[in-house]
């Protein structure tokens, strides 16, 4: 918590988007969560990444569920649309809402615990289904908001604040999602904006389900020695397999165009991501799977853009959905008349 | 870059900025926070300690601090610094038992002080409480030198000046006024001084040399005399119209002093255009709103007398055209005839020493001026010091009373027989302000007031007698509402980089964009990487040492941080705190006293 409301104060120096915004436009309410928590750079980092492409703010849907990640959405894009849904049950009520208008940008957050242990089914459900959005698992292995339990994410042996050691296995998010079929899987770390905000820029970009799992350190309750989720330990763990080149002008001088993969996305923009790993291809699903599965069983975690499946449809072209949002329907498009009803009628009796 | 070393004084002192562009490096933020708290007898007090004069700088001061004050860059207007310093005047108690004394014992040095001014009366104030026994000449009738002389009573009333001055005196100071020195040779074989001090100004009015001025000398003023005269009331009108050559502060006073003394049309003549103008911008208002009209770009030629009386004068009128080079040049454009019956020069005021002989070992420089030492104060003969306006020609109250501290500290040295190159050293209090969990001990909001407005008395009546003050003051609740916009710029952001766990929850809170984390670089990088891009290269960049976990550093910019807290609130881990900062000076006879080792640095 804070003494005071952050000032708005706009000095000359405040840098511009295309929409003529400051990133001030696209921030929030205060955040009450804890000072120094993972998830408010995490806001920060979707915050940049709005304002950075130049997103209207006002057709922003930011959904989320319950726990700490789940607050957030309230101290981001404050002109934008906003739901707060019963725990776990965020994935079906962005399909709903995408179902109803896909004209908007969907932003989903939620935690290791609204998506892992409540609302795992929602979750896979929403994979599968490729609900065009992105997805955003605010990762601290801990019921922080309960103070401090373990939770599905917590590795084995990880401590608690207390001591005790957690000995069930836990669900790792990118496996979990690379082996649903999601289209677009990525991990990130709260402590590394310069690899998140690029991360998030794609997964708003992206056309279908965007997958981002950010390790976002508990402050309060687990970041202490013998935690797996705490600033130190990811520090040390962490190693990029696809890196994000932000500016195409860099690509030239800085690396060597061998190790420079161009992605085009849905829209026409180009991704153009740096490999660490020459022989990583992020287009490959089960190449994927097996570097995540690796590196993990070394004690390394793998960040970056790990895998991306640009031909997937969405859940609008799979179903062969209109266009339009329902809203813009007049009745007549939307009602088929007594006639029409009796002809689909027909169609079944 | 390197680290950034804090525990230098000067560091955490630039970034006060008011206090930093203060010559008495005046502890404005404290001084504020004091009027805030309803405490204005300890804020008059402490603005004493390094002004001396806060009711006659209050209402007075050329306010250095004001342009450089950090809310100007922020929004467009400064906080009334100023102002708010006649608050702590207009509504301070009883300070009686609360001022320096004089010992009974005195320490038997004897120290002559020459003029009456602000600077001799800053060593009279500075030395008097050690036990030296002072003697102030001046050859005017009343004390005050320029300050009683050239500031007209309506914007400087006499009581005030008093008031401040007599604390001074009180001390046991032996005052001779109507003392002309005249030959300082004879002076100082006729008494036997420890050491002396010149304290004389710069009272000597520029000329104007074209045609006609001798002719029309009957019709002429010289500025700063005329001001003495109107001040001593052997002037007490002027009639006709009255031309003023010059827009300094003097040409101001000038024609506003000509407005209440009977002058019908009045025209202030600059040579240049407005953002030229020597004069302070408020007070240039200041005349305009009592309807002198102020002319740019007219070059006086010509004084043009009838039968022997003044006719007018002639002005060459020009525009400024700027160059291929970029250069302003001047282009003639014709020349005018203005009617006028009365011409008051002020065009500037120098030192002038002709009561100093050439050869008793003090040296001049080719300007007439005396050689002095730029830290010491003294000339080159040893034992005779010099400050205000005496040492280096005019410039304004606020200098000569820091000449006069840093004067006195080296003729304390001086009659110890110490080396008075040695100075004592400056040094700084650096202490939390937290108070409990997101608790300050100062008012942290960013409070969006805009700066009040001095209140003046009506045009209506304000030309009725020379002695009515314009300036109302601000009442209470201007007062309450000005102290709010104040930055605190002395609770000084103070990082320690090995508590750091690069969480970015400073970076991510802070309203303006200063901070950031990355890796070293040459500063001209880091000022890049800076969110909002440190381009402001006359404020500071703060760079810290590595940071534990990715040996990144912490770069903060200086520049628009509005020292709202929210960093060192949104801290886990206490490595931003906010801290009072208190630049320590040394005052003749009084070292620094810092409360605490600054180890944890």
């Amino acid at each position: 918590m804070s003494s005071i409301t952050k000032p708005l104060i706009v000095t000359r120096k405040l840098e511009r988007n295309a929409l003529g915004l400051t990133r001030l436009d696209y921030e929030g309410e205060m955040s009450t969560l804890c000072a120094g928590c993972g998830h408010d750079a995490i806001t920060a980092g979707i915050v940049q990444a709005f304002f950075d492409l130049a997103l209207p703010p006002h057709r922003a849907v930011k959904l989320s569920g319950i726990g700490c990640s789940s607050k957030t959405t309230a101290y981001l894009v404050s002109q934008g649309h906003g739901l707060n849904a019963v725990h776990g049950r965020m994935p079906a009520v962005a399909s709903g809402a995408n179902a109803a208008n896909r004209s908007l940008t969907y932003v989903g957050i939620s935690g290791d615990g609204d998506s892992l242990s409540i609302g795992l089914g929602q979750l896979c459900h929403a994979i599968r289904r490729n609900v065009n959005m992105l997805y955003v698992l605010e990762n601290n292995g801990v019921y922080g908001l309960t103070k401090g339990q373990f939770s599905a994410s917590t590795d084995v042996g990880s401590k608690s604040k207390r001591g005790a050691s957690n000995q069930e296995g836990p669900i790792d998010p990118v496996l979990l999602a690379l082996s649903l079929g999601a289209t677009f899987v990525a991990r990130g770390f709260s402590g590394d904006k310069e690899q998140l905000v690029p991360l998030l820029m794609a997964g708003l970009q992206h056309q279908g389900f965007a997958f981002v799992d950010v390790l976002s350190p508990c402050v309060t309750f687990n970041d202490h020695e013998g935690s797996t989720k705490s600033y130190t330990f990811i520090r040390k763990s962490r190693q990029e397999a696809a890196g994000f080149v932000p500016y195409q002008a860099e690509i030239a001088t800085q690396y060597g165009a061998g190790s420079v993969q161009p992605i085009t996305m849905h829209d026409g923009t180009v991704l153009y991501l740096r490999k660490i790993d020459e022989d990583y291809d992020p287009t490959d699903r089960a190449g994927a799977f097996s570097y995540v599965s690796e590196r993990q069983a070394k004690g390394e975690i793998v960040t970056g853009l790990l895998h991306i499946k640009q031909d997937g449809g969405d859940m609008h072209d799979r179903e062969r959905t209109v266009a339009t949002p329902l809203r813009d329907l007049s009745f007549d498009e939307l009602c088929p008349g007594t006639a029409g009803l009796d002809r689909l009628m027909d169609e079944y009796l | 870059m390197k680290p950034t070393d804090v525990s230098d004084p000067q560091y955490y002192h630039r970034v006060v900025d008011c206090q930093w562009a203060c010559p008495a490096h005046t502890n404005v933020p404290e001084y504020i926070r004091l009027i805030a708290q309803g405490r204005y007898t300890e804020s008059y007090l402490l603005n004493r300690e390094s002004n001396v004069f806060p009711g006659i700088l209050g209402r007075t001061c050329d306010r250095p601090c004001e342009p450089a004050c950090r809310r100007g860059r922020i929004e467009a207007k400064p906080v009334a610094i100023c102002r708010l310093k006649r608050v702590a005047s207009d509504y301070r108690g009883d300070i009686t038992g609360q001022l320096p004394t004089a010992p009974e014992q005195r320490n038997g040095k004897r120290i002559a002080l020459i003029g009456c001014g602000p600077a001799s009366l800053t060593v009279a104030n500075d030395l008097a409480p050690l036990g030296y026994e002072l003697t102030i000449f001046d050859k005017l009738g009343e004390t005050g030198g320029l300050m009683r002389t050239n500031i007209p009573k309506f914007r400087l009333p006499p009581r005030v000046l008093d008031e401040e001055i007599d604390v001074i005196l009180d001390m046991g100071v032996d005052l001779r006024l109507g003392h002309e020195i005249t030959s300082l040779e004879a002076f100082l074989d006729e008494h036997d001084y420890d050491a002396v001090f010149i304290g004389s100004g710069a009272p000597k009015g520029k000329d104007l040399d074209i045609p006609g001025r001798q002719e029309a000398e009957p019709f002429i003023e010289i500025g700063i005399t005329w001001l003495e005269s109107v001040a001593f009331g052997h002037v007490t009108e002027i009639e006709g119209r009255v031309l003023i050559i010059g827009v300094g502060n003097t040409a101001m006073d000038c024609c506003r002093t000509s407005k209440r003394l009977g002058a019908t049309d009045i025209k202030v003549m600059g040579r240049r255009g407005r953002r030229h103008f020597k004069a302070s911008p408020w007070e240039l208002e200041d005349a305009e709103e009592e309807l002198i009209e102020i002319v740019e770009n007219h070059s006086p030629k010509e004084f043009v007398l009838e039968n022997g009386k003044l006719k007018g004068m002639t002005f060459a009128v020009h525009e400024w055209v700027t160059g291929e080079d970029g250069k302003e040049r001047q282009e003639p454009v014709g020349e005018v005839f203005l009617p006028a019956d009365r011409v008051i020069l002020a065009i500037g005021q120098e030192a002038a020493f002709p009561w100093v002989e050439r050869d008793i070992g003090i040296e001049f420089d080719e300007w007439g001026m005396l050689r002095v030492d730029k830290t010491t104060f003294m000339t080159t003969r040893a034992g005779v010091f010099v400050g205000g306006d005496a040492a280096w020609g005019p410039e304004n109250i606020i200098w000569a009373v820091e000449h006069g501290h840093q004067a006195a500290i080296s003729i304390h040295q001086y009659c110890r027989g110490l080396p008075i190159e040695e100075r004592p050293p400056v040094g700084l209090n650096l202490i939390s302000q937290k108070m409990g969990l997101a608790q300050w001990s100062y008012s942290n909001y960013y409070d969006f007031g805009l700066r009040a407005k001095m209140e003046h008395v009506d045009l209506s009546t304000r030309f009725e007698s020379l002695d009515i003050e314009v300036e109302k003051g601000f009442d209470l609740e201007q007062t309450l509402e000005e102290v709010e916009r104040c930055l605190n710029c002395d609770i000084q952001t103070h990082f320690t980089d090995h508590l750091c766990i690069e969480c970015d929850a400073c970076l991510d809170i802070c309203p303006v964009h200063c901070l950031t984390i990355t890796h070293n670089a040459e500063e001209a990088e880091l000022r890049l990487q800076v969110p909002a891009p440190a381009t402001n290269l006359d404020q500071p960049l703060f760079a810290s040492g590595e940071l534990p976990q990715t040996r990144r550093i912490m770069v903060k910019d200086e520049d628009l941080c509005i020292h709202c807290g929210l960093c060192a609130e949104r801290c886990p881990t206490a490595a931003w705190d906010m801290r009072k900062f208190e630049f320590l000076q040394p005052y003749a006879g009084r070292s620094i006293e810092p409360v605490e080792e600054l180890t944890h640095v």
